[in-house]
């Protein structure tokens, strides 16, 4: 009988212990989500030393228009490297949705016989986004081929696909329904601001109150374990990737809006600036971990310091190789902010 | 230790669980051949087998993830469901896997209601609700974990608590525990035995897989053992002596699983290894011992006491706060795996799949990792020369393998471990270090892994066994019990078991303030 009671209490002392542990780590686990935060104000305030323009009205909107397009590729990148996948091709996808959509609807197009009606723009740009990421599952998930390579082909595929349909010319005269949501304000802020804003807010409750949600870390944190809990992992990751694909192809729309036309190499390069925009956010590259708020600090820090460069006059001639060290940089506040190691 | 609740339940009940006349192939193999199993409510049921005897494949099938070629499995006398009706599964049988199936980035609540979490208005999840669902089944079974700490953050003691009320919480009465002390400590153990007892008395039943067969006579009523796909016997523990169950599993008559002890290394022999003021966790007092030539000891203590540590600084893995180690009178560099090898020293690491082989690679390429200089000339390696030395591990530590160029992780989980051991061997080392050799291998391999013991003191190699398992710790010289980073007492051979299970405890030492 002492036997036991002596197990009893040396058990109660142990856990209390880890209690008072795991308290504290919970705590700073919920402020890694608030890492970047600290740096986005450290930005915003030398970005005022060097211009006050910086803090102007005009000037946020205009940094949180330019991150939305890229931002929703960012969300939808995030949503797979969370489930532990990555997806390369979105940045393809973010520039072959709307080009298909012009090629389609445009009359001085080269496209089929007879052009379609100018409302099925919007249409045919989601579904084609849908389409490449049913595509990319049906070689990923069914097939189980491995995903790097697979979007990695695809991402090399669907450029080219564009630079076909488009003969490597830029399509313009869009009809009007196409430039709507990257032109239009309200409340003097832009659509696409406000659709950016949304679908993060959007994503966050997902991720954070539904079991889809869930799933996604669970299946990025120990996928066997995901299934033993009875998740369709599959069928998960597959709607993921679908959904990714969408949301890419809506930021393209986005962006074609904005400049009024598609480029043959729209979203060309994009990828890059996306997964750094992840990681610098606290999103794992091995899956299971990061949050939306994080993705969204981290595309916001990538955009701000490029806006401080240009207002400090930076010759044009240097923004690649600075777009280069900004990532750099960003990734070492993050670290430092965070205090986490980045894998 | 109560002995005195083994009575053998009344056999005409229902089974809690039974399968009858199991068949399953995997393609060429048999991995189960008309066997079965019949458990009885309300007992603690073992499930013994050396690697590769069938105990997985029968685990796999009465939780229902495969499907038996033939033969059927019931549960309280009513069929099993369907394959695909996981739901079903869930409410008759849990398990607790020897792998975890805890998510680390997820919080315990969550990992507790994964899937199914509660949810308030519409379908949001409601966190407020799981978390207090997760902290009243906790409550409800006595288990003090915090609902909000990262699964990540749990020791493994911790995360196996979890599954089990994991398990509890669909309701089941039936619980597979599979190899769930494998990664325990005494202490640990003890616990969890208590806890299978209390929910014994309860009316749960379990099926319990060890490789350790004292601890089949400590918790359960029942023994089942599987040998090469079939079912060989099926018992009362108190009515099978352990000699009686090492024959069934191995087949044949048991061998001493412990070699007998041999005198000491002479005082008159050198030196090898030397540690002086070697401290390895932080706060703990400074560390000296030293190994003569051709002298075994024993590094003892439970997890975390930081046997671990020092053994791992030792061998190069683990930077040291401070202290040197010299090995044959030259002072190795710290932190550095390789002037530890340069210097002599040999180690079968901790963890082998993380640190001890390459899965991918052959056994050749494994046990040939560490000796580039002997199987090669100017950095060309000879295959031939290192099939060769290869073939030759091989036959002395007995892996069974086709031949060496079989990758390693198809091999079973005492092949592997010899296979690791065999590449630390394969350098001829003054010192050897065994980390926790005998995890989670088999009977019979763990008495060939501890006979190459022997062989390397008769070399003249001096051999530091870093275990908290008493039968490896038998093999030694003398056993150093290591509490809090701190050698607390040396033991000379023929020391009595609770002694130096007291002293791993830390119970009889100088400081009892916990």
């Amino acid at each position: 009988m002492t036997n036991i009671s002596d197990t009893a209490t040396s058990d109660v002392e142990v856990s209390s212990s880890t209690v008072v542990a795991a308290g504290r780590r919970l705590r700073l686990a919920r402020l890694r989500d608030f890492a970047l935060v600290p740096a986005v104000l450290g930005v915003a305030f030398v970005g005022y030393l060097v211009n006050p323009v910086f803090l102007h009205k005009g000037n946020l909107i205009l940094i949180l228009q330019t991150m939305s397009e890229v931002g929703i590729v960012v969300l939808a990148e995030s949503l797979i490297l969370i489930a532990g996948r990555m997806d390369l091709s979105l940045e393809s996808t973010f520039g072959l949705a709307p080009g298909v959509a012009a090629w389609l609807v445009l009359p001085n197009a080269p496209a089929l016989g007879s052009h379609l009606p100018s409302w099925t723009g919007v249409p045919i740009t989601l579904a084609v986004g849908a389409l490449v990421g049913a595509i990319n599952g049906l070689l990923i998930v069914r097939s189980r081929l491995n995903g790097f390579i697979v979007t990695l082909g695809m991402l090399i595929v669907l450029r080219g696909l564009l630079t076909g349909i488009s003969k490597g010319q830029t399509f313009f005269n869009l009809p009007h329904s196409m430039l709507w949501v990257g032109q239009a304000r309200w409340l003097t802020v832009p659509v696409s601001v406000w659709l950016c804003l949304a679908l993060f807010g959007a994503a966050m409750f997902v991720l954070g109150y539904t079991r889809a949600g869930r799933a996604l870390y669970a299946i990025g944190g120990n996928r066997n374990a995901a299934r033993a809990a009875g998740i369709n992992v599959d069928r998960v990751l597959w709607l993921t990737l679908i959904v990714a694909s969408t949301l890419a192809a809506l930021g393209g729309l986005m962006l074609t809006g904005r400049l009024a036309s598609v480029a043959a190499n729209q979203g060309n390069g994009y990828i890059f600036t996306v997964f750094a925009a992840a990681v610098i956010g606290g999103i794992s590259l091995n899956g299971g971990k990061g949050t939306m708020f994080g993705a969204f600090t981290g595309v916001l820090l990538l955009y701000m310091i490029q806006d401080v460069l240009t207002l400090g006059g930076v010759n044009a001639e240097w923004i690649g190789a600075l777009d280069g060290g900004i990532i750099l940089l960003a990734l070492v506040l993050s670290r430092i902010t965070s205090g986490q190691a980045q894998d | 230790m109560s002995v005195a609740s083994n009575a053998p339940a009344p056999v005409e009940e229902t089974p809690a669980a039974e399968a009858h006349g199991i068949t399953k192939r995997y393609g060429g193999t048999v991995a189960l051949q008309d066997a079965g199993i019949v458990i009885t409510p309300g007992t603690t049921h073992a499930l013994v087998g050396r690697n590769g005897a069938g105990k997985s494949t029968l685990v796999s099938i009465l939780t229902g993830l495969e499907s038996a070629d033939s033969g059927e499995v019931t549960f309280n006398g009513s069929p099993a469901p369907g394959l695909t009706d996981r739901e079903g599964w869930r409410r008759r049988v849990a398990c607790v896997y020897q792998k975890s199936t805890i998510i680390p980035n997820l919080t315990v609540a969550e990992n507790l209601y994964l899937n199914r979490q509660p949810r308030g208005g519409g379908s949001a999840i409601s966190w407020r609700r799981m978390r207090r669902q997760a902290s009243d089944l906790l409550d409800t079974w006595h288990l003090t974990i915090d609902v909000d700490a990262y699964a990540s953050d749990l020791n493994v003691e911790q995360r196996q608590l979890v599954e089990i009320a994991r398990a509890l919480s669909y309701e089941t009465r039936f619980i597979i525990l599979d190899e769930p002390t494998a990664q325990l400590d005494r202490a640990a153990i003890n616990r969890l035995f208590e806890r299978i007892r209390g929910l014994q008395r309860q009316g749960m039943t379990f099926l319990f897989i060890s490789h350790h067969l004292e601890e089949i006579y400590e918790i359960c009523q029942r023994v089942t053992v599987f040998r090469d796909a079939r079912h060989i016997l099926t018992d009362d523990v108190a009515a099978v002596p352990t000699r009686d169950l090492v024959a069934a599993m191995t087949g044949e008559a048991a061998p001493h699983t412990v070699p007998a002890r041999r005198a000491g290394a002479a005082a008159s022999e050198p030196v090898i290894l030397e540690v002086e003021d070697l401290v390895a966790v932080p706060d703990a007092p400074r560390a000296n011992f030293r190994l003569r030539r051709g002298e075994v000891v024993g590094l003892a203590g439970g997890n975390g006491s930081g046997k671990t540590q020092i053994a791992e600084a030792i061998v190069g893995l683990r930077k040291a706060r401070s202290g040197t180690i010299s090995v044959d009178g030259h002072r190795t560099k710290p932190g550095h795996v390789s002037s530890a090898l340069r210097s002599g020293v040999a180690f079968v690491p901790q963890d082998r799949h993380t640190e001890g082989y390459v899965g991918g690679l052959s056994i050749a390429e494994n046990v040939t990792m560490t000796v580039p200089k002997l199987i090669g000339t100017r950095g060309v390696l000879s295959t031939k020369r290192r099939d060769a030395l290869a073939r030759k591990l091989i036959a002395d530590l007995s892996v069974k393998t086709p031949g060496p160029e079989l990758p390693v992780s198809s091999l079973s989980g005492g092949n592997q471990q010899k296979v690791v051991m065999g590449r630390a061997l394969a350098s001829k080392p003054k010192v050897l270090v065994l980390i926790s050799p005998t995890a989670g291998v088999d009977v019979r391999s763990k008495a060939t892994l501890l006979g190459v013991v022997d062989e390397m003191r008769a070399l003249g190699t001096a051999v530091l066994v870093v275990s908290d398992e008493l039968d490896d710790l038998r093999v030694c010289d003398r056993v150093l019990a290591i509490f809090r980073g701190e050698i607390v007492r040396e033991f000379e051979a023929g020391w009595a078991d609770n002694e130096l299970v007291l002293a791993m405890e830390g119970v009889g030492t100088t400081d009892d303030e916990h």
